[in-house]
């Protein structure tokens, strides 16, 4: 699959983090450099850097409470949103800090879309909820066209085509699910991020997302948590592994690629995890 | 029920004196002429032109108060105006009926629109709007802070910006709850009283001028009722006539706002 | 490093607009906020102005007269006692023995369903329908008169509503495993009821209670409609005597055009006010209490 080998980067300096990202070879959708992220006084996630490639599925796993939504969440500043949240270090995405002033959040996630654990399709019509996401971003052109796109994007349309107009909570959980999916990619955000976007929806429901996660890394790039080792090692090209130390405060323990991680870990700790002698 | 049993018994009798149709379209209200006559227009349409105008005033502001103080206001300002208002909303209605004759005509009305009386239904209606807001304010409130979070984050995900996430996502979520609000409010200006009878005036007038003195349904009643009128006489069951239409109105109103809560419940509990 | 990275800074046209929009609609909705506080307090304001200086003993225990500066309060406010005294002797036992039934012992039928929508109903008439009511049947179909038994009646039906709904919430908040417990000892349902349920429950039904009365006090318009607008140049001495209460008063000196009565009214409110005020701080109390001893 992938010939690069990222060494563990936790060891990597935290001073080289002020330095402008085009001096990496490879190309990175977004990175975390020496992210912490608290929620009042408490840390949630200490130190953690993490360089996602483009078009990439990067999965995220480790055990519940060791900050892997907190971690997705500091990707497109959704974070924020929890009173009293903040952060220290930095999230590059294409190179730039979006943490800098002059940022506007708002943009911001418009370019990176996010689906959430549980389905939350707005109380509208199924075309509403697709073209929410388009009428608010000022979107200018073929709108019905744009939906039809972004529902064929998501493998719906043939299962909502005769119903665009009736509404979005009549539809099963793994249908909302990629309808929710749906309404993310239909503004052509150039990274999504999936939150356990399985765990709410049955077997069947979630082997359908996984085809379709695996369909999307071509045209956009992937970072989704999950606590599901297999889905892990069945939809992403690389992983990171998180932990919770005694302060419950998460840390990286390992990044590589999926195959070897699951594999040939380099660590004592992911190897008892992913074989499960805890969790 | 009882209510219902005894505004009928009372009431049908003087439906024997004046035909149900001349009371529900007659445009002459004078009871106590030696010529009578009983058309409820001029009474019915006092009652919803300061009615409406009163909700006009209270559910933008109370609306775009509740829009602040779910997404807007921090947990401090929620936490302090929220009760504040609700402890006002306790305030005798006596009292919105002084600040209406005593400030509201002279200071506000009169300057304004120089009108020759100051009784007046503007007068009588901005001082029910008053009234009226926080009651807009704590149901509406309410409902949008019943929607749920997942919805906002979906939407902030998407790029939207805050005041987006309010208008498009959160109002339109919370909209059967929000009309309810509305419909409440209404049926209570409606059936309030006293600052119609303090601020308006007593003269029964087919008018849709806001700037003229006119005379409300149920200040009709309080008039009949300071009255020495015996019992049994047409005047006398002319109120309970009165009281019925009150009824039915307020009664149709809370049941069609109780429809909206039902549904909004449905779709988030 | 660049404030604005270049990858974020190519905005679409709309994003100005848009943030102007947004800051646009905060400060609308802010400034609505404001106007709601503002005209309260100035309601406030203007009632208190010229109340607080007619306030004065000779305004509490005179009699109200022709001229404005010999009336007083006297009357209506022992008028509000007496009415008060005996609508809280109607409306406590009748509404919360109906919120105890209702919420212990009734069992799930139609019947109890009808009962419950009728209450919520009822909520919503308008308290000048009650009037009526009070009009017809205890003025007139018992006799009553325009008197104070008439008058707690009548305020009994507008506030029995109001209690029950909130007895019935205080003693649901009474968790099932406190009649579960006494049960086991050998206690009847009653029993549990009686000895654990109520006083359990006693600061949310009492805290239900005090609003009631609250509302009942500054009701104007039922009361003028059973006939009790009047000069009232006594005390009552029993239950069946004529009355006048604080709002008629307040409304009645309103209705006289002579400035000296405005300011009469005025000083009224700021009565009426201030008994607001402490029963709604003994009300906020009782919660207090309440919240801190609720530990299970």
């Amino acid at each position: 699959m992938t010939t690069v080998r990222m060494r563990p980067i936790m060891t990597r300096v935290a001073a080289k983090t002020g330095e402008p990202a085009q001096e990496t070879a490879v190309d990175y959708a977004i990175e975390a450099r020496s992210l912490r992220a608290y929620y009042g006084e408490n840390l949630a996630l200490k130190d953690v850097t993490l360089p996602m490639r483009r078009n990439y599925v990067t999965a995220i796993i480790g055990p519940s409470g060791c900050g892997k939504s907190t971690l997705v969440r500091c990707l497109n500043r959704m974070h924020e949103l929890v009173p009293g949240a903040r952060i220290e270090g930095k999230v590059l995405f294409g190179g730039a800090d979006i943490n800098a002033a002059g940022v506007d959040p708002v943009e911001l996630r418009s370019r990176i879309g996010m689906v959430f654990q549980k389905p939350n399709p707005f109380p509208k019509s199924i075309y509403a909820n697709v073209a929410f996401g388009l009428k608010i971003n000022g979107h200018k052109g073929n709108m019905a066209e744009a939906v039809e796109r972004s529902l064929r994007q998501a493998a719906l349309w043939d299962e909502v085509k005769d119903r665009l107009n009736s509404p979005a909570l009549s539809l099963s959980g793994g249908q909302q699910q990629r309808l929710c999916i749906a309404r993310a990619i239909a503004i052509e955000p150039e990274v999504v991020l999936m939150d356990e976007p399985c765990s709410a929806l049955d077997p069947i429901a979630t082997m359908a997302i996984e085809d379709l996660i695996r369909r999307l890394k071509e045209r956009y790039s992937i970072v989704i948590v999950t606590h599901n080792m297999q889905q892990a090692a069945r939809v992403s090209d690389e992983t990171a592994f998180l932990m919770v130390d005694q302060d419950r405060a998460g840390y990286l323990v390992e990044f590589d690629a999926t195959e070897r991680i699951f594999t040939n870990p380099s660590h004592e700790q992911t190897e008892a995890y992913i074989t499960g002698r805890f969790s | 029920m009882g209510i219902v049993a005894v505004l009928l018994i009372e009431a049908i009798p003087f439906f024997g004196d004046v035909s149900v149709i001349s009371f529900l379209t007659g445009t002459k209200w004078a009871p106590l002429f030696a010529d009578k006559s009983f058309g409820a227009l001029p009474l019915l349409s006092a009652t919803a032109l300061i009615a409406g105008m009163a909700l006009a005033v209270a559910f933008p502001l109370g609306l775009l108060t509740a829009i602040y103080l779910s997404e807007y206001a921090p947990d401090v300002v929620r936490s302090t105006v929220k009760p504040a208002l609700e402890v006002l909303a306790g305030i005798p209605t006596v009292v919105y009926g002084f600040f209406a004759i005593s400030f509201i005509s002279p200071n506000i009305v009169r300057p304004l629109f120089d009108s020759e009386t100051i009784f007046t239904a503007l007068a009588a209606s901005l001082a029910m709007g008053i009234m009226l807001i926080p009651m807009v304010v704590s149901l509406s409130e309410d409902a949008m802070r019943s929607v749920p979070s997942a919805l906002r984050e979906g939407a902030y995900a998407l790029g939207a910006n805050r005041f987006q996430v309010s208008v498009r996502v959160v109002v339109p979520a919370a909209l059967s709850g929000i009309v309810a609000a509305g419909l409440l409010a209404l049926a209570r200006a409606v059936g309030e009283t006293m600052i119609v009878t303090i601020a308006a005036g007593g003269v029964p007038n087919l008018s849709a001028n806001p700037l003229e003195a006119m005379q409300a349904m149920t200040a009709y009643i309080m008039e009949v009722a300071m009255g020495d009128t015996p019992r049994g006489t047409v005047e006398y069951r002319s109120i309970f006539a009165i009281g019925m239409l009150l009824f039915v109105f307020t009664l149709g109103l809370n049941l069609v706002a109780r429809g909206f809560i039902a549904k909004f419940r449905e779709v988030y509990e | 490093m660049k404030p604005s990275p270049p990858a974020l800074s190519a905005s679409r046209q709309t994003a100005f607009t848009r943030r102007w929009t947004s800051w646009a609609f905060a400060g609308v909705a802010l400034l609505a906020t404001a106007f709601g506080v503002a005209a309260l307090i100035l309601l406030l304001f203007v009632v208190m102005r010229d109340g607080i200086g007619g306030l004065s003993w000779d305004f509490l225990t005179s009699f109200p007269s022709r001229k404005p500066e010999l009336a007083g309060a006297k009357a209506a406010i022992m008028g509000t006692l007496w009415v008060m005294s005996f609508t809280a002797l109607f409306s406590i036992p009748i509404g919360v023995g109906a919120a105890i039934y209702l919420e212990e012992f009734a069992p799930k039928s139609w019947f109890t369903r009808l009962i419950e929508m009728n209450i919520s109903t009822l909520a919503g008439v308008p308290s000048v329908v009650y009037g009526l009511l009070g009009l017809a049947v205890f003025v007139f179909g018992m006799n009553l008169g325009p008197s104070i038994i008439a008058a707690a009646a009548t305020l009994t039906l507008l506030i029995l509503p109001i209690i029950i709904v909130a007895a019935r919430e205080g003693l649901r908040s009474v968790p099932y495993s406190m009649r579960e417990a006494a049960m086991a000892l050998g206690a009847t349902r009653w029993q549990a009821v009686w000895h654990q349920v109520l006083p359990a429950g006693m600061p949310a039904v009492l805290t239900g209670v005090i609003l009631a009365m609250g509302r009942a006090i500054g009701e104007t318009a039922p009361l003028i409609a059973i006939g009790a607008f009047t000069s009232v140049f006594f005390t009552p001495t029993s239950p069946t005597d004529s009355f006048t209460v604080l709002p008629i008063q307040i409304f009645s000196w309103i209705s006289r055009p002579l400035r000296g009565f405005q300011e009469n009214a005025s000083a009224g409110i700021v009565v009426l006010l201030i008994v607001l005020l402490l029963l709604n701080s003994v009300a906020v109390a009782l919660r207090h209490v309440y919240a801190r001893r609720r530990r299970w």
